[in-house]
């Protein structure tokens, strides 16, 4: 299954949506994607809805970890939402929770930055 | 239950997701959970990724080997490659070392082998490929569910 992407910007947030499957092989597509995404005019922090991704593996942590240091760069915070259990194990496994805030949904995340959804 | 399956494919990073749904399809006839189906897809997908990368440094042309057998319920698979072999495999295995930061590697693929699987052992010299055998005894969980 191909990766899909869905990239929104409320305010000074940009919403990432993944659907399908992350690993080294979409990796590399979807980095450019989110760069492309993460360096328009006035966006300063970064949802990341994992709601529909079936799979992850540790080049996704790569991707993320490497958006995260792009997203502290523009002084903006990351926030993962609706992680399935599985994606959840990789994210503690790697201490990405320490860096990387956790909220239920998008709307919690939204609302978290102070944007109404 | 006794059974087994080889897969010989290239080096591409396409057979990133054919290697770990095949096996998975192999592994389905013992009927695990779906945490285990996802812990083995993911293994593999580690072990072919760090082939693809690592061993063959992305060169399309080399192929690489899976074995896999049951025995009862354990799962044993061996992940083969004949690239370019690991120096050092006790600073390769540490959680975040990666030999390719530039990549945005995670350096996280044998951590997450050590954590996902019963036992994962690696074989590798350089200039000789690299062999990750590992398995993962499924017998607790069917206990359970008889």
């Amino acid at each position: 299954m191909q990766l899909q992407s869905q990239f929104t910007v409320v305010e000074d947030v940009l919403i990432v949506r993944l659907d399908g499957e992350l690993d080294h092989h979409s990796a590399g597509r979807l980095k450019i994607e989110w760069q492309d995404h993460l360096h328009q005019e006035g966006i300063k922090h970064v949802i990341l809805n994992l709601d529909a991704l079936h799979f992850m593996d540790s080049s996704g942590l790569g991707v993320v970890l490497g958006r995260y240091k792009e997203v502290k760069q523009l002084g903006g915070e990351m926030i993962v939402c609706s992680v399935t259990p599985a994606v959840k194990r990789l994210f503690n496994m790697s201490g990405l929770f320490k860096i990387v805030r956790l909220e239920s949904n998008e709307d919690f995340a939204l609302s978290s930055l102070g944007v109404a959804s | 239950m006794n059974n087994a399956m080889e897969l010989k494919f290239r080096s591409v990073s396409e057979n990133e997701a054919f290697a770990r749904v095949s096996v998975a399809a192999f592994v389905s006839q013992i009927d695990p959970n779906m945490d285990e189906l996802t812990e083995i897809k993911t293994v593999v997908s580690e072990a072919v990724t760090n082939a693809v990368i690592h061993g063959y440094e992305e060169d399309s042309n080399q192929y690489i080997y899976i074995t896999c057998s049951l025995t009862d319920q354990t799962l044993s698979i061996l992940i083969e490659d004949d690239g370019i072999g690991i120096d050092n495999i006790d600073l390769a295995k540490e959680p975040l070392y990666t030999s390719k930061p530039e990549l945005e590697r995670s350096g996280m693929g044998f951590t997450i082998m050590e954590n996902f699987m019963d036992k994962v052992e690696i074989s590798s010299h350089p200039g000789e490929g690299t062999k990750v055998k590992m398995t993962k005894d499924f017998q607790t969980s069917k206990t359970m569910c008889n």
